[in-house]
Order: C-alpha cells, then sequence, then structure tokens
C-alpha cells in the first residue's frame, strides 16, 4: 500500500494507518523525495520531521521508507569538503543548482568519480574483524585514510584488487562471513549518525589537547579525549575561541559544525582554512578540516541532525587512530531546534519550553567524547568543544546549567572583558577546568616541574586582585598598602602580558608551552624580586618609572616562538631596573 | 487549476479552518473574498487531512462562516518584480500604494527565499564609508553585512539611519548602481513620514523602493513586509547587479507580530511569550544579506529595533544579536547628555570589522587604533565608577586623565553632530589626537612604532582646540 502525506505543520508532517514505517527511519516525502526521518509511532499516526523545507508539500503525497536508519556515507573525500547537517556537499550542490539551495536536491555525499590511489592492505585467506582496516589512500597530504570494515561485519576475505586507482564504488575486497554470505567491499561504509561507533576500550586521559592559548594551556587545559564548554552572550567572542583552536590545536583533524550560525562566518572559515598554513606540516589547515554548515536561515531539522553528522564523522576518523576535536558552534541552536521539533509535536515542555529530554541529549553528544582504544587496537580520541549562546547572557539557563554537568572544562566568555577588548574573554574566575590532575604529570614531564607551581602562583595572584579590587572599588587604590599594591601590579602584567592575546598578531596568535612557561617564569621571578623590595619599604610606584612593567608585558610581541634564549636577556633587566631604585 | 470555496469553518485571531478542501499545498495563497467584494490574502499554515488553517493577513474582521469565498492560487506567495520597482512605495503586502499603478513583470520572486549556499557567498570585505566617527572608525560597516541599531524609544535611530543614507557612499565610485529598500513594520506615521521626506530632501527618492505597514495596519500583514522587503532587495542586488541597502523597522514590532500570531495558532511559548522558533525566523531574514559569487551586487541590512525598557537581554535583541554580524547600540546616557549620535563604543560591534580594515582598505593603523580607543574608553567607564564613591579628587593622576580623556571623547569623537561628515583619515586622525591626552605608559595595546609615528601630544591639543573652538 502507498503511504501518503496526512497533515503537514513545519516541518513535521504525518502519515494516517501505516504499519510499513520503525523508529529513526529515514524516509523520502513527497514528489521532490524531501528527506526525513520517523520520529514517532502512534496508534494511527506516524509522525515524520523533514529535513528541508516543507513549503509546496500537499496532503496525499508519498512517503517512501528507505528501511535504514539515518546514516552518514563514510569513505575518502571527507577531509577538505564543506557538508550541510545531513551530509551533503555544498559545493557540489552550488554548481548544480546554484546560490540558492532548493529543496528535494538529490547529490551522492562523496565524490563517485574520483579515483583514489589504494592500497590494499590485507589479502586471500585473511580473517578480518570489525573495524580492520583492509586498504589505504592518501586522502589529503595530512590524513591518510585508513579504510575500516563496517563494525556489523566480519568474515575471511576471499578476492582482493590489486594496489591501484579505484573510485569509491568500485568493489576492493570480498569477504565471505561466518554464514556463508559474501560481501562486496568498496571503500565506503555507512554508519548511522544517532549511533555510537564501537570500540574496544576507553582509556584513562593523560594529554593535553595544546591550544596555543595561553589562559587555556595554562589556566584551564582541556585534555585529549575531553568535553569543554564555551558559554557567552553574543559578542564575547565564542566563534573567535572557536576559530583560534580550530586553527592552531595538535589534534590531527578538525571537524567544524557552524550550526544554525551565519553564513559569513561559514565562508570565512572555508576560505581562511584553505589559505592559511599550518606551521607543524606547511600544509593548508583545510587538509585536515572538515566542515559541515546548517546555517540559521536553513531547515531547522538539519541543524538538529548536524551536530550528530559531525560526531559521527569524527568517530570514523578517531577509528583510524587520529586524534580528533570537534567544535560545536553553537549547541544552543541545537537545542533550540530540539525545542521547535519538540513544540510541534506537542510534547510537554520542562524549562523555558525545552523538551525534558534535553539532558538526556546533551549527556549523550558529550559522552561521545574520549581517549579509545579502538576495535584496531589504534589509539585515537575525540575532544568535544561546544559553544553555548545562553539567552541575555544569562548562564542559569537550561541548556548552560545541563551542558555544566556533562563537561569537565568550562570556559566562561565575559562581557565585560570583551567589552574592554580583553581577548580572549574568558574569566578566569569562573571557568575551570577538572584536567588539571590528570594532566598535571605530562605537564610535569614534559614542559617542567615547577610548571604546576607557577600556575597554583598565578591563579592565587589573580583571586587575590580580585578581592583586593572589592577593596578598591570602595575607596581607592592609593590608600592600599604597598605589598598589596604589587599583587594588583603582578596582576596586571598577568592579565595584559600573559592572558591577553592577540589573534592577529603573527607571533601571538599560537604560542608554544615553552614559551608560555617561560613567561611564567619571568612574571615569576619579577615578583619575587619586587616583593623583596617592598619588604625593604621601596615604594611600588616607583616600578612603573623603570619601564621593566611595559617590557615584561610585551614579552609576548617581542619575543618570537622560536627564541626562547632571549628570555635570559630578561632576568638581567630585571635585576637592572629594581637596582636603579634600591 | 484553482478552486473556490465557500464559507469558513472556524475563525480565531487572524486565523480561519476550513474543510473540505483538496489538493492545497503548504504555504500556499489563498484569496479570501468577502460580501462587499474586498479581496484579503492569506496563507496556509497547516493541514490535516483535508483541513486546512489559513492566516488572513488583513485580520479577520468582518468575516463570518458564510460570507466568504475563498481561493487557492496554488503557488506561495509571490512578489512581482522589475527595475521599476525603484521610486515606487508598496504597502506591507506588497501592493503598490503610490496611486501608480501596478508593477508588471514576468519576474516574480517567492518572498520566503531560498536559503543561500554558504559556499556561494563571498566574504565581505569592502568598508562603507558612513561618515560617522564611531562607526567607521570602532564599527566599521562592510558592504553585504547586517549590523542593526539598538536602540530606545525617545533615541535618535531614524536620525541616524537617515544620516547613514545620507552620508555613505555605499556605490561604487561614480555612485550610481546603488539603491535603497526600506521595510517598514508597525511605525508610526510621522516616522515613515519622516524617511520619505528625508529620502526626497537627499534626492535619493528614485532610488528608494518602499514597504511600509503602518502601526494601525493588520499585524499579521508585518509578517511578510521585512520578507517582501528583502526579496526586492535580493532581486535589485543579485540580477540588476546593485549595492542595496536595506533598512528594516522596527523589529520589535515584526516579533511582537509573530508572537501573536504563534499564540492564536496555539503554540508553546519559548521566553517572555514569544515562539521557540524566533531565533531561526529571525534569521531567516538577516541572513538574505551578503554578497553571492558571480554577481556584482550585495545586499547590506540595518535593522532597526527599541529595546523595550533599553534591556539588551529582552528576547528580540538578544536574539538578533546572536545573528546579526555586530550592533550599533545607542547608550541612552549620551543621549540624555546632548551627544549625537549616541552610539556607546563598548557595547556596540562590528564582527566583519578585522577584515575589512587596515592596509588596502583604511589605513594600517586602523586596527590597533580602534582597539586602543576602547580599552581606554573602557577605563574611562572603570575611573568614573571610582570617582562617584570616592570623588574625582581622590582618583590617581592617570585616572583623571583618564576621565578628561573620556569627556573629550564623547564630545568631540563620538557627538559628531547630524550634519558633520568625516572622512576615514579625519576619523583616525582624531582618534589619535584624543590618545595623545594620556600617558604614553597607559597605552597598552600598541606596539612601539604605532606610538612613534602618530603619537603626538604637541599637535595633538592643537587640533583638539581647533575643534573645541568650531564648536563641535
Amino acid at each position: 500500500m502507498e503511504n501518503k502525506i496526512y497533515s503537514i505543520n513545519g516541518p513535521v508532517i504525518t502519515v494516517k494507518d501505516t504499519n510499513d514505517f520503525s523508529m529513526l527511519e529515514m524516509v523520502y516525502v513527497g514528489h521532490k523525495k524531501l528527506l526525513g526521518e520517523v520520529i514517532k509511532i502512534d496508534n494511527d499516526l506516524v509522525t515524520i520531521q523533514v529535513y528541508e523545507s516543507t513549503t509546496g508539500l500537499k496532503p496525499n503525497e508519498p512517503v517512501v521508507g528507505s528501511k535504514e536508519l539515518l546514516y552518514v556515507t563514510l569513505g575518502p573525500g571527507i577531509v577538505g569538503n564543506i557538508f550541510d547537517g545531513i551530509e551533503r556537499p555544498l559545493k557540489d550542490l552550488y554548481e548544480k543548482q546554484g546560490a540558492f539551495i532548493d529543496i528535494g536536491s538529490q547529490v551522492d555525499s562523496l565524490d563517485v568519480e574520483k579515483l583514489w590511489n589504494v592500497e590494499v592492505l590485507c589479502k586471500v585467506g585473511d580473517y578480518l574483524y570489525g573495524g580492520s582496516v583492509y586498504a589505504q589512500c592518501q586522502e589529503t597530504s595530512l590524513i591518510m585514510h585508513r579504510c575500516l570494515l563496517s563494525p556489523s561485519l566480519s568474515g575471511q576475505v576471499i578476492e582482493v584488487v590489486e594496489n591501484g586507482a579505484y573510485n569509491i564504488k568500485q568493489t576492493i575486497v570480498k569477504i565471505k562471513d561466518d554464514y556463508g554470505l559474501i560481501h562486496n567491499i568498496d571503500l565506503t561504509s555507512k554508519w548511522p549518525i544517532r549511533n555510537p561507533r564501537p570500540i574496544r576500550k576507553r582509556l584513562g586521559i593523560h594529554r593535553p589537547l595544546i591550544t596555543g592559548q595561553r589562559v587555556i594551556d595554562t589556566l584551564f587545559p582541556i585534555a585529549k579525549g575531553g568535553a569543554a564548554s564555551v558559554p557567552g552572550g553574543f559578542g564575547s567572542g565564542k566563534t573567535m575561541t572557536q576559530h583560534q583552536i580550530a586553527k592552531w590545536c595538535d589534534a590531527d583533524l578538525i571537524v567544524y559544525v557552524g550550526c544554525g550560525e551565519r553564513g559569513n562566518e561559514m565562508t570565512q572559515v572555508l576560505q581562511e582554512f584553505s589559505e592559511l598554513i599550518d606551521p607543524k606540516s606547511n600544509q593548508p589547515l583545510l587538509a585536515r578540516t572538515v566542515l559541515i554548515a546548517n546555517t540559521s536561515n536553513m531547515p531547522v531539522a538539519a541543524r538538529e541532525a548536524s551536530i550528530y553528522t559531525g560526531i559521527t564523522l569524527a568517530e570514523y576518523y578517531r577509528d583510524m587512530g587520529y586524534h580528533v576535536a570537534i567544535m560545536a558552534d553553537s549547541t544552543s541552536r541545537w537545542a533550540e531546534a530540539l525545542r521547535e521539533i519538540s513544540g510541534r509535536l506537542e510534547e510537554m515542555p520542562a524549562e523555558e519550553g525545552f523538551p525534558a529530554y534535553l539532558p538526556s541529549r546533551i549527556a549523550q553528544f558529550y559522552e561521545r567524547a574520549g581517549l579509545v582504544k579502538t576495535l584496531n587496537q589504534q589509539e585515537g580520541s575525540i575532544t568535544i568543544i561546544g559553544a553555548v549562546s545562553p539567552q541575555g547572557a544569562d548562564f542559569s539557563e537550561p541548556v548552560t546549567q545541563n551542558t555544566k554537568r556533562f563537561v569537565r572544562c568550562f570556559w566562561a566568555l565575559d562581557k565585560s572583558l570583551a567589552y574592554a577588548r580583553h581577548y580572549p574573554a574568558i574569566n578566569w574566575n569562573t571557568s575551570y577546568s577538572e584536567y588539571i590532575d590528570d594532566l598535571s604529570k605530562y605537564y610535569s614531564e614534559q614542559v617542567a616541574r615547577d610548571f604546576s607551581s607557577l600556575r597554583k602562583e598565578m591563579i592565587m595572584l589573580l583571586a587575590e586582585e580580585n578581592k583586593l579590587n572589592e577593596i578598591v572599588k570602595l575607596i581607592g587604590a592609593d590608600v592600599l598598602p604597598d605589598d598589596q599594591k604589587l599583587i594588583l601590579l603582578v596582576a596586571k602584567i598577568i592579565r595584559v602580558g600573559f592572558l591577553q592575546q592577540n589573534a592577529y598578531h603573527q607571533e601571538d596568535t599560537y604560542v608554544p608551552l615553552a614559551k608560555q612557561y617561560q613567561m611564567l617564569k619571568v612574571i615569576h621571578y619579577f615578583y619575587q624580586e619586587a616583593k623583596k623590595l617592598v619588604t625593604r619599604k621601596i615604594p611600588v610606584s616607583l616600578l612603573n618609572k623603570t619601564g621593566i612593567i611595559d617590557k615584561i608585558i610585551k614579552i609576548k610581541y617581542d619575543v618570537r616562538n622560536d627564541d626562547l634564549m632571549a628570555f635570559d636577556n630578561y632576568y638581567v633587566e630585571i635585576d637592572q631596573a629594581l637596582k636603579s631604585i634600591d | 487549476m484553482t478552486l473556490s470555496i465557500l464559507g469558513l469553518n472556524e475563525i480565531a485571531g487572524s486565523l480561519v479552518v476550513m474543510d473540505n478542501v483538496d489538493d492545497v499545498s503548504n504555504e500556499e495563497i489563498v484569496e479570501i473574498k468577502t460580501q462587499d467584494g474586498h479581496i484579503r490574502l492569506g496563507r496556509v499554515v497547516e493541514i490535516e487531512g483535508k483541513k486546512a488553517i489559513v492566516q488572513v493577513f488583513e485580520g479577520t474582521s468582518g468575516l463570518s462562516k458564510t460570507n466568504t469565498k475563498t481561493k487557492f492560487l496554488g503557488h506561495p506567495m509571490e512578489l512581482p518584480l522589475s527595475k521599476e520597482i525603484l521610486g515606487r512605495i508598496f504597502n506591507g503586502s506588497g501592493k503598490p500604494i503610490d496611486g501608480l499603478g501596478e508593477v508588471y513583470s514576468n519576474f516574480k520572486a517567492d518572498i520566503n527565499g531560498n536559503p543561500l549556499n554558504p559556499v556561494a557567498r563571498v566574504y565581505p570585505r569592502n568598508y562603507i564609508n558612513t561618515g560617522i566617527s564611531t562607526i567607521d572608525g570602532l564599527n566599521t560597516l562592510i558592504r553585504g553585512q547586517k549590523l542593526p541599531i539598538f536602540s530606545g524609544s525617545g533615541m535618535p535611530h531614524d536620525k541616524l539611519a537617515v544620516q547613514i543614507v545620507r552620508q555613505a557612499q555605499i556605490a561604487d565610485s561614480q555612485g550610481k548602481d546603488f539603491g535603497i529598500v526600506f521595510g517598514a513594520m508597525g511605525v508610526k506615521n510621522d516616522v515613515a513620514e519622516y524617511f520619505k521626506r528625508s529620502f526626497e530632501e537627499t534626492g535619493v527618492m528614485e532610488k528608494v523602493c518602499m514597504f511600509i505597514n503602518l502601526a494601525n495596519d493588520p499585524i499579521i500583514e508585518r509578517i511578510i513586509t521585512p520578507r517582501c522587503a528583502l526579496s526586492a532587495a535580493e532581486y535589485l542586488a543579485y540580477q540588476q547587479d546593485m549595492h542595496i541597502l536595506v533598512i528594516l523597522t522596527d523589529i520589535t514590532s515584526y516579533c511582537e507580530a509573530l508572537r501573536e500570531f504563534s499564540s492564536s495558532k496555539g503554540e508553546i511559548p519559548g521566553r517572555k511569550g514569544y515562539p521557540g522558533y524566533m531565533y531561526s525566523d529571525l534569521a531567516s531574514l538577516y541572513e538574505r544579506a551578503g554578497i553571492v559569487q558571480g554577481k556584482k551586487g550585495s545586499v547590506t541590512q540595518i535593522p532597526i529595533l527599541t529595546m523595550p525598557n533599553d534591556d539588551i537581554t529582552h528576547p528580540v535583541p538578544d536574539l538578533t544579536g546572536y545573528i546579526t554580524e555586530g550592533q550599533i547600540v545607542l547608550d541612552r546616557q549620551l543621549h540624555q547628555n546632548g551627544i549625537y549620535p549616541p552610539v556607546g563604543p563598548l557595547a556596540s560591534l562590528s564582527r566583519l570589522m578585522k577584515d575589512g580594515i587596515g592596509k588596502g582598505y583604511t589605513r594600517e593603523d586602523h586596527s590597533a587604533l580602534a582597539n586602543q580607543l576602547f580599552a581606554s574608553y573602557a577605563k574611562v567607564i572603570e575611573a568614573r565608577s571610582l570617582a562617584s564613591v570616592i570623588g574625582e579628587d581622590e582618583l590617581s593622576s592617570n585616572d583623571q586623565m583618564h576621565l578628561e580623556f573620556g569627556r573629550q571623547f564623547e564630545k568631540i569623537f563620538i557627538g559628531q553632530g547630524f550634519d558633520t561628515k568625516r572622512s576615514i583619515n579625519e576619523t583616525l586622525s582624531l582618534g589619535w589626537a584624543l590618545l595623545s591626552m594620556l600617558p604614553e605608559s597607559s597605552l597598552d595595546r600598541l606596539d612601539q612604532n604605532l606610538i612613534k609615528q602618530h603619537y603626538n601630544p604637541s599637535t595633538a591639543s592643537r587640533i583638539l582646540e581647533t575643534l573645541a573652538s568650531v564648536g563641535v
């Protein structure tokens, strides 16, 4: 029996009296075959959310099931590409139908014509398990694509092709499974986006994701396999922070999900990343980036799916043994998409109209992060960095609060810092990272033994400054005793010279850990020496006249990232400056 | 084929329900003919089996269950467009109200528009010289940007918009190929009249296309007004190669119309009763700004919204700020001090500024200078709050210098007046002159080279004195 549309309400349609569909099945709606997904099955009605605009759709148009869950196609050609929320390549759409996205566009997710130089890694007689690598090809200059057998398959190899150039639809190996069925395996596989891909086991977190951003690496580090959240009102620099991390962090692959955000921003990422050269590999950044763009004016249901599409692609590359970082900008728009669809389904709303299952959906997403041993015995990780756009910059709203429960690293962006153009506007009093203890071993072994103690001193000074500022607000800075004035002075050096970082400055946009450590050490040395002067009753105001403070603040610009020897001069200069007023 | 149906089944607010309709499509336009022969337009918003729910743009007053004849037109809302729309005035649903007759054209645009593929966009980089220091210097407007004005009742947002239109050199060097599309949603008659008069006085009226839904016009029509305006803008930009500046006022009225419509449909409300999908809805307007690859024109948007109670966290400014590329926030304090234009420097922001200024666009020192001005002005605010507690005399000399800098900055740099037009060089030099009032050591955002080049207290004081004597 043919199934027909019964009702239409925004992106939600229903089909009456049918038993043909299963939950979360992918369906094609209407004559134009719009993509949809079954989200509710009642006694007599099946509810479907449609991933494209339903304008012009009529009742009684056909609805056809695909018998499959909403899936993405995985294979070479993903990296360097830009997709919409349901893995349609936007470049191909542009070439096919022009600047505006029309509805009912059918395009292949991956380029089916392109030939890849395939090296086959198994031979006849081998037994392959789910997740085994059977072939590989160079996907971009930075990513070797290891073709993984679908986790649900296993069997004996009965036929392989020679190494050579193949497109993604050509059979590379044939395997016979335990029931004697023969499977033709090409370069691609499929995976339903809402199910996490299986792994062998989770590993303990022990390595940081180095971002080159001082306030993150030093104060609030994130681990490879961790999850962080960046909440902030508009204009506080969420997107900027995400861009900086995407550009400079030491992950092997970046999945950047623009979820319900501005179109121009995605264009910018696309252009900038194809021009920018990664300093470590000398290759364009786009060679290690996957972009998923579901801008705010694109259909809302696809926005809901875009987060899952992104994380599934990330998991696929993790299973190849890569360290993947995924930026989701912004998870609030995703939550709003949930709310909108929930409203159309007339579900009982919980807080602020969000559905009651919001926390569990957020948890399911962030729990897909982790450092793991893959089915193929490789080590890989997914680090999630999710932006949150709280309404009215009010962190007590449901999305921020629920996200906070499931991430261990919280970079709170502060509007007043952004107003003063203190970037990155990460507020050091309200942000936190629970990864510090997990990572302290790495820092003391790989950076320096006293890194943690320097860090602690810095946090202490900033906290002290915060307290003193309360007093200053009431009575002014002049009446403070000199030792407290010194704290204010050093805290200012830390704020301006260390925490503030200029994303547009050639040296300052990315700072290696070694330089961060040296900067901390100089500030520490200055503090210790100046403290000695203060105990001998030499007024702090004299320090301002020596010019040494400006010098320390400008270390970030003056010392090149590869010239750490230059730091030695600063100790000498501090000594001289202090001597001059002693 | 078009169908005609007699009578209605239910009427609730602006919605009517019709039963036994066949072959009706989602978002289709309907014509409802009343007994007196008037035709009202409506749109199908929900279909269930043979029942269709229709939203009537002109309101449902006077409709009864039996006195109507409804025709389904079989297509979504369309607007006939040609180059002739320039110089014309339309009502909120795109019907001419200037008595010059219908617009005839073979080209009809679906007013909802399709989303623009991000791959097809060109990242905006060319700045628009508005001649206003706080915009050019601190929050540069870029061609293809959407930069709203956040205002409050009683503040001169309309005046500022008019000044931008008058002074902006949007056009390519010769001044041709530029146009203005003006969309008024729920504004007062005087406001619409003010804009019309100003366009005439500036001599750009033949370049303007106006869509006007006044405060006493049907509320539901307001929902389609900006869509008509933007469809016209896209047509002029992408098919007629023009640089279009779209002014939409007042977005707050638009959102209220949306709220009214949503509640009449019985939808679950989000914050402050506004529908949960308001973000997506606003995005479908704002995202229609931009530049498309291979096209010569561009759409730049300046939406104006009034913040209820000057509250920037109210859902309308809040959601707008998350979509637009920055915002120009008018500051009531400045306004009360008689400073025009009262653009609050700290809350305002232009996100596209960073890539559209500097060498090759404005001037090399622009970005560093703007940063320092922001940072120094932030210090002024700090010093003021301290002064209000302990008195100005007790402040450190550094803080006192900042206070003086703040006064001059507000008076001269911000308060340039309605008739002053400053070139980008004038704006930047003025910025440097003001910074030179401060001790060199407090300029922590500038590197030594720039300071050497531009920091000059002696010439600076001369510049400021002359400006002050002219009475700026």
